[in-house]
């Protein structure tokens, strides 16, 4: 057996922007365990419900992530709502689903570029980015806002969309069909882009189950968990499948993100061809007595919002399971074995968000 | 509307036999959260199967020592060593420990504390 060392990866490294911390046990350049550390950033938000009126908190909620801004809101006040037994206006559903697929365009654009960026693919990166814009244009000309939207309040939705305007996002993103096509093409089928990634950081489906995992870190695996499938806001009436790879690599883990988009862009247009007509928003009185845990799809995964409340204006708790965080334990696990020059790619196909698991 | 959910409560002793149970069929589990009511803590396990929920609620004062699932559900850690590090529980057995340096926070379990609110009544009454 060859002498192990332990080599620190993070708090700060280039394919990293946020603080996470790695020790790497290495045996020669193989990776035989790994000990993660979290809590560099940690805020505390979720101890804001003592301070804030639970209608108010919607936007600390929001500001969790600043990636998957809009579904930590709508998955906030999906919570309040089921426990006040609100019955939200359809449109607002409907609003809510395609701001949502918005989001996990930008996030998988985002993450594509940082993911070639991270394997020296820079015109990749700036292409997704480039893309990324046009996404992010229409969030803020619906919304008002590219990275916060601020949209989702507890009984409905503050925004309308036009019919003209939804036209022209459909109109939007048909057009940007054959770009997303160049660029997951390189993703998918580039020499280059397959011997980086191809066997590389695997997760078995077995243990993908029992560690946690989820999004496309599991359904990379061949697990078709996507919270999606139980129908929350409009998707119950929109046809979806969970895009599920098999292989448990990074290229699968890559290739999830990449098809996914095209998922996005379908629901998206199946929103705007059946948004009925009516009220985004309804008058709500009162405060939230009971408890419910609210589940939706974030781009990285599900994520989970306990909600507790007792009648009062302040919620007793507000407690957020991230994807990242669950998906913690499944790093470490596909970690062990990889070379040491290939842990970057591997901590990055996960797409760790630490602003999420730092809420 | 969802379904409802339910939350089983259970003694401090049963949690791991819960836990391998849960595993036995087929559960994942999804998470670990500690709610600080009081004096009292209670503590939600909650393990999904089909996108169907199965929730166990402890409800534990402060000195009583929790034993960690993570021999069950190896990812249990990083919630096990959240509840001690926020809120000062106590959890035994864990497989990764971080002795309390899981979160670097400058208030040692600063959820172990609940801030004083100011009237109870809401803005949209």
């Amino acid at each position: 057996m060859s002498k192990q060392i332990t080599v620190p990866f993070g708090p700060q490294h280039p394919v990293l922007p946020e603080p996470l911390h790695l020790d790497l046990v290495l045996e020669d350049e193989t990776v035989v365990d790994v000990i993660p550390s979290i809590g560099y950033v940690h805020r505390g938000l979720e101890k804001l419900v003592e301070k804030r009126e639970y209608t108010e908190y919607v936007f600390i909620a929001e500001r969790i992530c600043g990636i998957c801004s809009f579904i930590h809101s709508q998955t906030y006040v999906q919570g309040i709502e089921q426990i006040m037994g609100l019955e939200v206006p359809e449109r607002a559903t409907y609003l809510r689903t395609i701001w949502g697929e918005y989001s996990r365009l930008h996030s998988h654009l985002l993450w594509l570029g940082l993911f070639a960026d991270s394997m020296g693919f820079e015109s990749v990166f700036m292409n997704a980015w480039r893309l990324r814009e046009h996404i992010l244009d229409d969030l803020e000309a619906t919304t008002g806002g590219r990275v916060i939207q601020g949209v989702c309040k507890v009984g409905g939705v503050r925004k309308d969309i036009t019919p003209e305007k939804l036209d022209e996002m459909l109109k939007g993103l048909r057009g940007m069909e054959h770009e997303l096509n160049d660029l997951t093409n390189v993703f998918l089928n580039d020499s280059s882009m397959k011997h980086r990634l191809r066997g590389v950081g695997v997760l078995k489906k077995e243990d993908a189950y029992v560690l946690g995992a989820v999004g496309p870190t599991a359904r990379g695996s061949g697990l078709a968990i996507d919270i999606r499938s139980t129908g929350y806001g409009a998707l119950g009436k929109i046809n979806f499948k969970p895009v599920v790879e098999y292989d448990g690599d990074c290229y699968a883990r890559c290739a999830v993100r990449a098809k996914e988009m095209f998922t996005s862009i379908d629901i998206i247009e199946q929103c705007i061809k059946k948004i009925p007509d009516g009220p985004v928003d309804m008058k709500v009185t009162g405060a939230p007595d009971g408890e419910y845990f609210s589940r939706t799809e974030q781009p990285r995964g599900e994520v989970i919002h306990y909600i507790k409340g007792n009648g009062k204006k302040n919620l007793v708790r507000h407690r957020v399971r991230t994807p990242t965080f669950t998906n913690i334990p499944p790093l470490v696990t596909l970690l062990k074995g990889v070379d040491l020059a290939d842990v970057p790619v591997v901590v990055l196909s996960i797409d760790p968000c630490i602003g999420c698991a730092e809420r | 509307m969802m379904a409802a959910q339910v939350i089983t409560p259970i003694g401090v002793g049963d949690v791991v036999s819960k836990a391998g149970q849960a595993k036995k069929d087929g559960y994942r589990l999804v998470q670990i959260g500690c709610t600080k009511i009081g004096d009292d803590f209670e503590i939600i396990y909650v393990y999904d199967k089909d996108f169907t929920l199965l929730s166990y609620r402890i409800t534990v004062k402060e000195d009583v020592v929790i034993p960690s699932i993570s021999s069950e559900y190896f990812g249990a850690f990083v919630y096990e060593n959240e509840i001690h590090d926020l809120y000062g529980l106590h959890v035994s057995g864990i497989n990764i420990d971080f002795k309390g340096t899981f979160y670097k926070t400058a208030i040692k379990h600063p959820f172990n504390v609940t801030i004083t609110k100011e009237g109870d009544s809401c803005q949209n009454k």
